[in-house]
């Protein structure tokens, strides 16, 4: 799946919509997975996951924050996210269904603030970034 | 058989209750067949698919996604019998459409973003848990009758 010019622009529109929410949008998107899928939380026996935890408001801001750079570096994302790919790859191990689930979450997040801002062209493009996030974090799985 | 607990039931009903069955099984369809465009090998005979504005406008795109939606009613309606409400559709998308079951659980992802877009923050996680079941069990009662 290749990012188009479209999808790239699209993509960026989409992170500069969201600006300074994108903390709050990874949080929602990280507590939307653990009430929709529950079998997520197995990779977070360490954490309080309930709604509104400390805890989870902190990953959420990683979780933004590595997917607002890989918006930034949208030509090579796969360089961008390469440490990540290495933890995820070497430590985290998370199986790879679950990066299309938490897909799914921050798209219903973005689809819940800013309906307007999620036309079908611009959902393709931000579901197929997301899609490519994820092959890149787990590239280095085998 | 799906258990449902009462509050899943309520989330389902209420929410169901204010969706426009036209409107958003326009806008489900038409999502499906923009974001996964491969979806439109099952549609050849519909006309113009060739960009999202035409398949946005596409009157038989329209007309399918309402009765998709309105079929999907006939779940809500028969929660605690799923499985064989979709029986003979099921039977149908096999042996006649020949469509593969991971396409119900794309349309169920879709139908679950155009949702969360219409009802914003009353698409609770709750809300969002119940519907997430509800279009598995459907994808999966479509799927059932496959061989």
């Amino acid at each position: 799946m290749v990012l188009s010019g479209n999808d790239k622009t699209n993509v960026k529109g989409v992170f500069s919509k969201i600006g300074g929410h994108a903390d709050d949008y990874g949080a929602e998107a990280l507590e939307r997975m653990f009430a929709t899928y529950p079998q997520t939380k197995t990779y977070f026996p360490h954490f309080d996951v309930s709604p509104g935890s400390a805890q989870v408001k902190a990953h959420g801001k990683k979780v933004a924050a590595a997917l607002v750079e890989a918006a930034n570096h949208i030509d090579d994302i796969a360089t961008a996210l390469s440490k990540l790919s290495d933890l995820h790859a070497q430590k985290l191990r998370v199986d790879p269904v679950n990066f299309k689930l938490l897909g799914q979450c921050f798209l219903v997040v973005v689809a819940i603030h800013n309906p307007a801002v999620l036309t079908p062209e611009v959902h393709a493009s931000l579901d197929k970034f997301l899609c490519a996030v994820a092959s890149v974090l787990t590239a280095k799985y085998r | 058989m799906v258990h449902w607990s009462a509050e899943e039931k309520q989330l389902i009903a209420s929410l169901w209750g204010k969706v426009n069955v036209e409107e958003c099984g326009a806008e489900a369809l038409a999502r499906l067949l923009i974001v996964y465009p491969w979806t439109q090998r099952f549609f050849a005979n519909f006309g113009n698919l060739s960009s999202p504005t035409a398949i946005i406008g596409n009157p038989k795109v329209r007309a399918h996604g309402k009765k998709v939606l309105t079929s999907f009613g006939e779940a809500v309606k028969n929660l605690d019998n799923i499985k064989a409400t979709y029986s003979k559709l099921s039977e149908l998308h096999c042996e006649k459409l020949h469509v593969d079951p991971e396409n119900f659980r794309l349309l169920g992802d879709i139908l679950i973003i155009v949702l969360a877009s219409h009802f914003a923050r009353d698409f609770t996680p709750a809300c969002q848990f119940a519907w997430q079941k509800l279009v598995g069990v459907v994808a999966h009662a479509l799927a059932r009758k496959y061989h």
